[in-house]
């Protein structure tokens, strides 16, 4: 074999001369899901099509206000404020809520159907909707869908809308800055891990595992 | 004048690789560091860690706090974009199968946003068929594959510990990451239950790596699966396709999927055709080799969708085997919590994204129904909190007595329950088994004859079904769990049932799909030979999971890495020869 050849076969050969053809005339074709081009994107971590998705939910409107009042109400009966941190309300959960029954459309149903439900509850006792019910009525209420073991067979349906309500204003809460330190979370900063404190082991008596 | 062409490039490249994910971007490494051009194709978009991480992102950055997506299958701030159904790119099945198949459309694939568990195949899933007859034995062993383990070890970096396991091959590790509190008291149950559990081995740099300027040290921020700022962990975007580039030797062309390898009519590889997707053109590119690396799934179906005279069968399948032999790992699931750690003291436990401990396979399957095993892998501590905190606190806080150590109607509401999100905070752990499935051939992808995706390439079929062996492994699996839990005084649920299959996933969600393209020594029952090089066509070689004979239960990636490196030398060496 001559110098060439070898040179090139053990990867020392240089690419044969070429440019690719242009396209005759430039046209955007691309397609919406596959456009990646964030230039100008407030956030470089974002997709264009996940700022796109997000963005036309944000302007979706599920809950009617009747139905927001309720949730509020429900939101800081669930979680109040306290000595520690505020309530469900000051962490806007009441809109995290919307969000999320916009983003996971499957909440929809259980959660308009368990907010009626509760109305009519609250009308065939008090004549009144939840949200205009005094607040001994209100509690009267919740006391009756807010403990699954002991609640009457016929406020299941409440129990399980109820559930769902807790489930939501939990996270809702905790997953904001007043729920974080509320919690005591530390973490999601650069550190070295070094284990259990010694203190902690001692405690749990865990020294020699 | 029409709108689309095909336009021919008449640069020839040294090699042409497919796909950017571990195997294609290992190749990659070795060969723009040897001073070949090569051209990778990339389906999907660039991804940098350093620049499009959400690492470090709080959980209200998210309207949805962190949720997942249509876009995001694994969560809003993970790692990987795509998931099991991309848009006009749909997959189908036959005769009742149940499949998902998930595709992590971006540079470096699923290596973005994996879990970093970096565990070599041992002798014995190399050569397994003498335990029980019935697995088939790679054409090589342990041995031929250990110098490749260590200059991936080393190159990349592992942690973990030199344990002398018979099956587990050691690695050359760094420190491992300590054990969580909640980790210890799964040590202390498993061991009473008579489960072995040692450090965990992951590709997480837990200290600096010596002579790599490139990459940082881990800050144990517990984020790997959003992938790492600093190049902490691997992903092959950040430790092998980025730092390749800077070779100048190697071009990475993104947004473009190849729709078939071009052969002449002698059979011998000349490229590949592809469609950009940021101009919606078409491109037919020349190398002269051709590297596959495009998962297990999409280089089986590249082969079979690549017809020639040469080749009626699709390309490298005289054998009839592209296709066959796929098999996932089996996957079960548990978790609890313990109520010794309510109201336990705060501090950081973020730790690194990978496994602290885990529990390896070492029990004798003469005493069980089902062949080989499963490792276990477990973790608990006190987690960022995300979407999903919180839930069903109905069914934890009637079991406890509250603070002034009376009974606790379960469920309620108010300054009580508040408190209780605060006393259970990180009480939880969970466990899940990791294990080997048979691989046979009835399990395959062939090509649907009818359905075709929306760049008009014919789209995969799958057939695929559990045995029993795979759904009693996962009933000892299920079995174990409840041993352990029990064991470490934990408060947990019943197990998966037969209703389930004893919580056995269903196949494909474990994502580590394997043996589409197997090696052989034997022409007639092997796509490829030992060297991951096609046996009908010696210009094209496989570099992902395909090549794989028999998965052990051992998480894949690192004998990518290996076999791919191994791949790549061979491919140097056979060209100094002359003979591709």
């Amino acid at each position: 074999m001559n110098r060439r050849d070898s040179l090139k076969a053990i990867g020392l050969g240089t690419i044969t001369a070429a440019t690719l053809l242009e396209a005759c005339k430039p046209n955007n074709n691309k397609l919406a899901e596959d456009t990646t081009d964030k230039t100008g994107s407030a956030d470089p971590t974002r997709l264009p099509n996940e700022i796109e998705r997000d963005k036309k939910l944000n302007a979706e409107k599920f809950f009617n206000d009747h139905e927001m009042a309720t949730i509020t109400i429900l939101a800081d009966i669930i979680i109040p404020k306290d000595a520690r941190s505020g309530s469900a309300s000051d962490a806007k959960v009441p809109d995290f809520i919307e969000f999320i029954v916009k983003d996971k459309p499957y909440n929809q149903t259980p959660m308009r159907g368990g907010l009626r439900w509760l109305d009519l509850q609250c009308l065939n006792r008090y004549d009144k909707t939840f949200v205009d019910s005094t607040s001994v009525q209100q509690m009267e209420m919740v006391n009756e869908i807010a403990y699954p073991k002991k609640a009457k067979p016929e406020m299941q349906q409440g129990v399980s809308f109820f559930n769902r309500m807790r489930d939501l204003t939990a996270t809702g809460f905790f997953t904001t800055k007043m729920g974080l330190e509320d919690l005591g979370y530390v973490g999601n900063t650069p550190n070295k891990w070094q284990g259990v404190p010694a203190d902690v082991l001692k405690q749990y008596g865990m020294e020699g595992v | 004048m029409n709108d689309i062409q095909i336009k021919k490039s008449s640069t020839t490249y040294d090699a042409v690789i497919v796909g950017s994910g571990a195997g294609g971007g290992m190749a990659g490494y070795v060969l723009a560091h040897a001073g070949l051009k090569v051209l990778m194709l990339e389906a999907g978009p660039f991804f940098d860690p350093a620049k499009d991480s959400s690492q470090l992102k709080w959980p209200w950055e998210s309207p949805r706090r962190g949720s997942s997506t249509n876009t995001r299958n694994f969560g809003d701030f993970d790692g990987a974009f795509g998931g099991w159904e991309l848009v006009g790119e749909p997959y189908t099945t036959k005769d009742k199968t149940e499949f998902y198949w998930f595709r992590s459309r971006m540079l470096g694939g699923r290596t973005n946003h994996w879990g970093r568990i970096s565990l070599r195949m041992g002798p014995n899933d190399f050569k397994g068929h003498h335990i029980d007859g019935l697995t088939d034995d790679w054409p090589i062993t342990y041995d031929d594959v250990k110098p490749f383990y260590d200059k991936v070890d080393r190159m990349i970096g592992i942690y973990g510990t030199v344990e002398n396991l018979p099956n587990e091959p050691d690695g050359i590790y760094l420190p491992p990451p300590k054990p969580r509190l909640n980790e210890l008291f799964i040590k202390k149950g498993a061991e009473k239950a008579g489960v072995t559990v040692i450090p965990g081995r992951g590709s997480v740099l837990t200290e600096a790596l010596p002579n790599n300027k490139d990459r940082g040290a881990c800050f144990f921020c517990g984020q790997c699966g959003r992938s790492c700022k600093v190049y902490g962990d691997f992903s092959s975007s950040s430790c092998l396709v980025i730092p390749a580039m800077k070779t100048g030797n190697l071009k990475v062309i993104a947004n473009a999927m190849v729709r078939e390898v071009l052969t002449d009519q002698s059979g011998k590889a000349t490229g590949v055709s592809y469609i950009n997707k940021d101009d919606m053109q078409e491109y037919q590119v020349k190398a002269g080799i051709v590297i596959l690396g495009a998962s297990a799934g999409e280089s089986a179906r590249l082969l079979l969708n690549s017809k020639s005279a040469a080749h009626p069968n699709g390309l490298a399948n005289s054998s009839n085997v592209v296709g066959k032999y796929l098999h996932d790992s089996t996957g079960s699931s548990a978790g609890g919590w313990l109520p010794q750690l309510m109201d336990r003291k705060r501090y950081n436990e973020d730790g690194v994204g990978s496994i602290h401990i885990y529990g390896p396979w070492t029990k004798d399957n003469k005493k069980l129904d089902f062949p080989r095993g499963y490792h276990i892998e477990f973790g608990g501590g006190m987690e960022m909190p995300g979407y999903g905190f919180g839930w069903g606190m109905e069914n934890m806080n009637g079991s406890v007595p509250g603070r002034d150590g009376k009974p606790k109607e379960a469920g309620g509401f108010g300054a009580s329950l508040k408190d209780d999100y605060r006393r259970f905070y990180g009480t939880g752990f969970g466990m899940a088994g990791r294990g080997m499935a048979i691989a046979r051939a009835d399990n395959y992808c062939e090509i649907d004859p009818e359905v075709v995706d929306k760049f008009g390439i014919p789209v995969l079929r799958f057939h695929y079904k559990w045995s029993d062996y795979e759904i009693k492994q996962a009933k000892h699996m299920q079995d174990t769990f409840q041993s352990i839990m029990h064991e470490m005084g934990a408060t947990y649920g019943p197990p998966e049932g037969p209703e389930t299959n004893y919580g056995l996933e269903a196949p494909g969600r474990i994502i580590h799909e394997v043996g589409t393209v197997r090696m052989g020594d034997d022409p007639k029952t092997s796509a490829l030979n030992k060297w991951c090089q096609a046996h009908d066509c010696k210009n094209l070689f496989v570099v992902d999971a395909s090549p794989f004979v028999q998965q052990g239960d051992k998480n894949a990636t690192w004998t990518i890495l290996a076999l791919s490196m191994r791949t790549a030398e061979y491919i140097l060496d056979q060209r100094k020869k002359l003979n591709v």
